[in-house]
């Protein structure tokens, strides 16, 4: 296992209520796992306690075996764990794409040449070569965040924490991102999604549920999806697609009610006719 | 139409002094500086200056007409700064003689016109002139983070007394990277105020800069946001400060700069010497 937490607690300085409630919850090594919430579930305070941008105020994160409330392992845990924020613009530092990707490297004490082999790399790995000496600002929402990507990489990290990556761009742009996930995690980086998306939700592993700073439910898509009351309780509800078909079914249609995808979808839909 | 804009003056180009090294040119610029300092007006001083920008001008493939360009935000300075010595500096005063023999000293009230006047706007003219358009030259030629970049490297010894160096090529670099977004940010929130009913183009001056204050403050309030953001993110980069930190570009002196420098102490030679021989007076 990657990244562990022992009811984790935490409360902002200036909040009424904990933000986490005693959260347990085990990321393992290659997993894909996406963070459903609503706005205010405690999904992103989640999220910035696994690279200790917050520390628990009750509770023990580990990484890799490490506390995250341990400051000299502090570079160690970020390099380990690295994190696209919300806000493409927000997070590039450098004035061309490959001196941003370039950025972590550097801040490593990492030898030039090993850092350039490491930027060519990791912009081979998100499809971005061909903009490496372009501006940040001459690129798409979806290039940035690609961007934010390989400069994580570049740092080569065990597991990328995506938080709310996806929520400022465009369609086009978030299926790029999305693709990249999927694409990264074959290759055995661990991916943590945190979204309000469950169409996003449904091509991960594993989804975890959030109300309230509780875990609500932790299982596969398929499982998950399949108990729409708690979602509709937690301000959620399941993928149109799998809304669809059991709307379908419940025409009393023979069709598989048990759909996350759209390939599914259109699946389901082509034995129902063809019968 | 405000994306247009280039930031710096960087004129993209591939010639001999756009592929030096950013620091050799820093460096020459006040090698230049000096020689135009040096050079006196009664001998062939000036004229090896002028020689000497045009060719710098020639050999990094810049337009001359950018010369010009560079010295328009100057020209009411230079124009007052001439006048002002034209009719004021003391002096042998000029004398005109009339067709019929008659001479008549240039003097009106408080006015004269000097020969040491006209001596000194001259010198002024062409030593601002030169100043601009050799200094112009290395921002033409070199990138604004090129520069910070070399900026940052020759001043590095300074960090041993405890000057923030590093922090300073850093924030340059983030200025940098966020003019555009910026930039573009402006144009959205002045269609959202134009949307909603704001007159910025006409009225009074005043009226015109009070409409400017709902379009700043939503400004300044982003980017107060963008830095919380940002510095997240190079949290979450390791960055921590200058201390063992690497350089992905490493700069690197080539034969190239050694070139270029042999070139430039040599013209100050021949500046210093000239100026103090007074080589070529009996020209001028």
């Amino acid at each position: 296992m990657l990244i562990e937490t022992e009811n984790l607690s935490y409360k902002y300085p200036r909040g009424k209520d904990n933000a986490l409630n005693g959260i347990n919850v085990t990321i393992n090594k290659g997993e894909f796992t996406a963070v459903v919430g609503h706005n205010g579930s405690g999904k992103s305070t989640l999220a910035k306690h696994f690279n200790a941008l917050l520390l628990p105020d009750a509770g023990v994160v580990t990484v890799d075996g490490v506390e995250t409330a341990n400051q000299g392992q502090l570079f160690n845990i970020r390099t380990k764990i690295g994190m696209v924020f919300q806000n493409p613009d927000n997070q590039i530092v450098g004035t061309v794409v490959e001196e941003d990707v370039a950025f972590g490297p550097e801040n490593l004490g990492i030898a030039p040449d090993e850092i350039a082999r490491r930027v060519d790399k990791a912009l081979a790995t998100v499809d971005m070569e061909q903009y490496r000496k372009r501006a940040p600002h001459q690129l798409s929402g979806g290039q940035k965040q690609r961007v934010s990507i390989a400069g994580i990489l570049a740092m080569n990290p065990e597991c990328i924490v995506l938080d709310e990556a996806t929520s400022m761009l465009d369609p086009k742009g978030r299926k790029e991102l999305l693709q990249a996930m999927t694409s990264l995690n074959k290759s055995g980086t661990t991916i943590v999604n945190i979204t309000h998306f469950m169409e996003e939700a449904a091509i991960a592993d594993r989804v975890i549920i959030m109300k309230d700073g509780n875990i609500l439910l932790d299982g596969t898509p398929r499982e998950v999806f399949a108990d729409r009351e708690i979602l509709l309780n937690a301000g959620l509800d399941v993928p149109p697609v799998s809304r669809f078909v059991k709307e379908i079914a419940g025409l009393g249609l023979e069709i598989n009610d048990n759909v996350i995808s759209e390939q599914e979808c259109v699946e389901a839909i082509e034995t129902l006719l063809n019968r | 139409m405000l994306k247009d804009i280039t930031i710096g003056q960087y004129y993209p180009s591939v010639s001999f002094v756009h592929n030096l090294d950013p620091r050799t040119k820093l460096l020459l610029s006040f090698v230049f500086i000096a020689s135009v300092f040096i050079a006196r007006p009664y001998n062939i001083g000036y004229a090896i200056i002028i020689l000497m920008t045009g060719a710098l001008y020639i050999i990094s493939k810049i337009p001359v007409k950018m010369i010009f360009k560079g010295l328009k935000p100057i020209i009411p300075i230079i124009i007052f700064t001439v006048v002002i010595n034209l009719l004021f500096l003391n002096g042998e005063i000029v004398e005109i003689r009339w067709i019929d023999g008659e001479t008549v000293p240039l003097r009106w009230w408080i006015f004269k016109i000097t020969y040491e006047g006209i001596n000194y706007a001259v010198t002024i003219i062409i030593r601002i002139s030169c100043l601009i358009a050799g200094t112009s030259l290395l921002t033409y030629t070199t990138r604004p983070m090129e520069l910070t970049d070399a900026i940052e490297t020759l001043l590095s010894p300074l960090k041993k007394i405890k000057v923030p160096v590093h922090e300073f090529a850093m924030m340059m670099t983030i200025a940098l990277r966020f003019i555009p977004t910026l930039i573009d940010e402006t144009d959205k929130i002045m269609s959202a105020q134009k949307a909603r009913g704001a007159c910025l183009d006409n009225g009074t001056l005043i009226q015109r800069a009070k409409a400017l204050i709902p379009i700043l403050i939503p400004l300044m309030i982003s980017a107060f946001r963008r830095a919380d953001e940002l510095a997240l993110a190079m949290e979450c980069r390791c960055y921590n400060g200058g201390e063992g930190r690497t350089k992905f570009k490493q700069l690197r002196i080539s034969a190239r700069d050694m070139v270029a420098a042999s070139v430039m102490i040599l013209f100050l030679s021949l500046v210093i010497i000239v100026n103090k021989f007074n080589i070529g007076w009996f020209l001028v």
